[in-house]
């Protein structure tokens, strides 16, 4: 894993100080909510329904066991015994003290984490594929790039008010698992010619309008990284529309000037920049894989695997995937209990999984843009082991990319934006389908869920999309299908009108039930909905 | 009704104007007529409240009701998680704020 370097902890120690300064002015009076507003969000404290919610930054999803611990002290000693993982791969706690912050921004600090640009209009926290540098289907690990992007971003004078906020992704699968082309940057590494360079994708993106980003470069060499992107943030900062916040981000932007017109801009001003001589030598880039290098494996360890507990061998089966090493598996812990609440975590399962990483699993964890958690490299033999220990913590749920595996946006329960609450479908969905052998039997299912048209639940990219909306002071929820946030990307469609809370489930069932009747060898209900179209599925839905 | 309400300047807990005082529990919540807004403007600048605004609502038999559901969420704390609501021994609060 990447250490901070002096000039890394340094920053970040000084606006821990600075913003202790600011809050204790603010108590005191010296300081208008209207002066301290940006300046709490620039250090991702939100007002949230209930109380002050502060986003803790976890870069590229990657954490060490010491970094989960913390997590759970802070959410134990400051907050109420919990936190919520989101689809940016962050955290959010939700109950937390304006005059408690500086020392939890300290203890933070302590374990090389904060929450600066975790808000803002400026280049959030650089999102990747979980299995990043495990997937047997990676060409390289994603991270030292999205690292390089960190260092890049954090606190790039010319980015911090940008015209909106701005979000970047890299993977380097064939396998997108970060929904990378619904960023405003999105970023493949590929391999051309035995060299690795970025694809890089531009203007994609969900909120009101749902954009798929267009390909803008097919491939940029890794010694013009940082200048090309440079050069996209510039022509985007400076042709962006500040003058609408709903037609301000990138994707509008590119939607309206077209791809090419954007493209032959960037490489302008990509001419201009170049001689700037930003980007850094190959050596600074190889010192930052060296971080990501794979951990010393067991180099002897076994593939076999004893299946005959039935219960571990489903959740195998549905929870573990393939590594890129001999005898070893990439572990996902579902954070999608039956009864739970998408993405909620306590204390005591932080610690847990922080142990079994620490025991199991090299030190490493990851957040997953599903909002479960993953350890990226357990041994084979010891799969069975961490599955008890996870069963005993109600952890082990195996329903990975099934239905009851939702992502759902925190809602009208805990954000001030939002028109309806999505954590109650979420449950009642659940509960519906909570028997396992039908969860299996309709299979990869996608189901995603926002409290309101901001899209933080990525409902546009939901195989099964609900996005939850104010009918006349009453709580409402429109149904889409068909969207991808996978390779096979894609928006979802709206089925009619919306429904209440109870209706949106029956809907969902009886739309399942079609897929079941009309599904061919091999089809997850996405394929189907692909073939056969809205208007049998609107049928069965509305009769 | 109108109601008075906004946020702890502190611990940003959701709080209600009583009449002379700010109160985490909506049952002590006053009918502030026509001088919400100035009472808010006060207040804010003496520092006891964050973003303080006016909102609509109807005395019901079980106390001040707002008008809008996000402000009854507010009021009492997350429906799904009754545990950490004014709430927490009352299982149907939830339902009754829908
Ligand atoms: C509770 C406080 C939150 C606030 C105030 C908030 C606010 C917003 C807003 C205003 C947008 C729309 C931006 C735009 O379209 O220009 C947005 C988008 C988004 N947010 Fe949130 N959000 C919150 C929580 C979350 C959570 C919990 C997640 C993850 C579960 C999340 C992830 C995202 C994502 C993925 C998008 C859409 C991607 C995009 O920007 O295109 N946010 N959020
Ligand atoms: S989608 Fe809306 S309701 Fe959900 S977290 Fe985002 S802003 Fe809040």
């Amino acid at each position: 894993m990447y250490q901070y370097d002096q000039y890394d902890q340094a920053m970040v120690d000084a606006r821990v100080a600075e913003f202790a300064d600011q809050v204790k002015r603010r108590l005191s009076g010296d300081m208008t909510e209207d002066q301290f507003k940006p300046l709490r969000l620039m250090n991702g404290l939100y007002l949230q329904l209930h109380a002050y919610m502060l986003r803790v930054a976890i870069p590229y999803g990657t954490l060490s066991s010491k970094q989960m611990h913390m997590l759970a002290h802070i959410a134990r000693k400051y907050d109420r015994d919990y936190g919520h993982f989101t689809t940016r791969q962050n955290l959010q706690f939700n109950w937390i003290k304006l005059d408690d912050t500086p020392e939890i921004l300290t203890d933070l600090a302590s374990v090389e984490m904060h929450a600066i640009q975790t808000s803002g209009n400026c280049i959030r926290n650089i999102s990747s594929d979980q299995f990043a540098g495990a997937a047997a289907d990676e060409i390289t690990d994603p991270r030292p790039w999205a690292e390089l992007l960190r260092q890049w971003s954090s606190f790039h004078p010319e980015f911090s008010y940008l015209p909106r906020k701005f979000k970047i992704c890299v993977i380097a699968a064939q396998e997108d698992r970060a929904a990378m082309r619904l960023h405003d940057i999105g970023i493949q590494i590929i391999e051309k010619d035995g060299v690795h360079g970025a694809a890089v994708y531009a203007g994609g993106g969900m909120g009101r309008t749902p954009m798929i980003a267009p390909l803008i470069k097919e491939f940029v060499p890794l010694e013009d990284l940082l200048s090309y992107l440079e050069a996209c943030l510039r022509v985007y900062n400076r042709y962006g529309r500040r003058d609408n916040m709903y037609k301000a981000r990138i994707k509008i932007l590119i939607h309206e000037i077209g791809a090419d017109s954007y493209r032959a801009q960037v490489e302008e001003e990509f001419a201009q920049v170049k001689a700037l001589g930003i980007d850094p030598p190959r050596a600074e880039f190889d010192r930052i894989a060296a971080f990501f290098a794979m951990p010393d494996l067991d180099a002897n360890a076994s593939d076999d695997l004893d299946l005959s507990h039935k219960d571990f061998a489903l959740w195998v089966g549905q929870n573990v995937a393939k590594h890129k090493a001999a005898g070893h598996a990439i572990v996902t812990i579902s954070l999608k209990p039956i009864e739970g609440i998408p993405g909620d975590a306590t204390s005591a399962q932080m610690d847990l999984m922080a142990d079994l990483a620490l025991q199991y699993s090299h030190d490493e964890l990851r957040i997953t843009h599903a909002q479960n958690v993953v350890l990226p490299h357990v041994r084979k033999a010891d799969l069975f082991a961490v599955w008890e220990k996870l069963v005993a913590a109600g952890l082990a749920t195996p329903n990975l990319d099934l239905i009851t595996d939702m992502i759902a946006c925190p809602g009208l329960d805990y954000c001030s934006l939002a028109n309806a609450r999505s954590i109650p479908v979420a449950q009642k969905i659940a509960d519906r389908f909570a028997d396992l052998d039908r969860q299996r039997d309709l299979g990869e299912l996608k189901l995603k869920i926002s409290g309101c048209i901001n899209a933080c639940g990525h409902h546009h990219a939901g195989h099964i999309g609900i996005l939850g909306v104010d009918k006349k002071g009453k709580e409402n929820y429109q149904l889409s299908f068909g969207g991808s946030g996978a390779q096979d990307v894609s928006i979802a469609n709206i089925t009619g009108p919306g429904f209440d809370e109870d209706g949106v489930v029956d809907a969902i069932e009886r739309a399942t039930d079609k897929y079941l009747a009309e599904r061919r060898d091999g089809e997850r209900f996405i394929d189907t909905y692909r073939r056969i179209g809205m208007a049998p599925f609107k049928e069965a839905i509305y009769g | 009704m109108k109601l008075l309400t906004g946020n702890d300047l502190n611990t940003g807990l959701v709080t209600w104007w009583t009449g002379k005082d700010w109160s985490i529990h909506i049952e002590d919540a006053v009918d502030v007529g026509e001088d919400g807004e100035t009472i808010a403007a006060a207040e804010e600048l003496a520092r006891r409240i964050n973003g303080p605004y006016v909102i609509g609502g109807e005395l019901t038999a079980e106390g001040p009701r707002p008008a809008h559901i996000k402000d009854r969420i507010r009021a009492l704390g997350p429906t799904v998680r009754v545990d950490l609501t004014l709430k927490p021994n009352d299982p149907s609060a939830a339902e009754r704020v829908i």
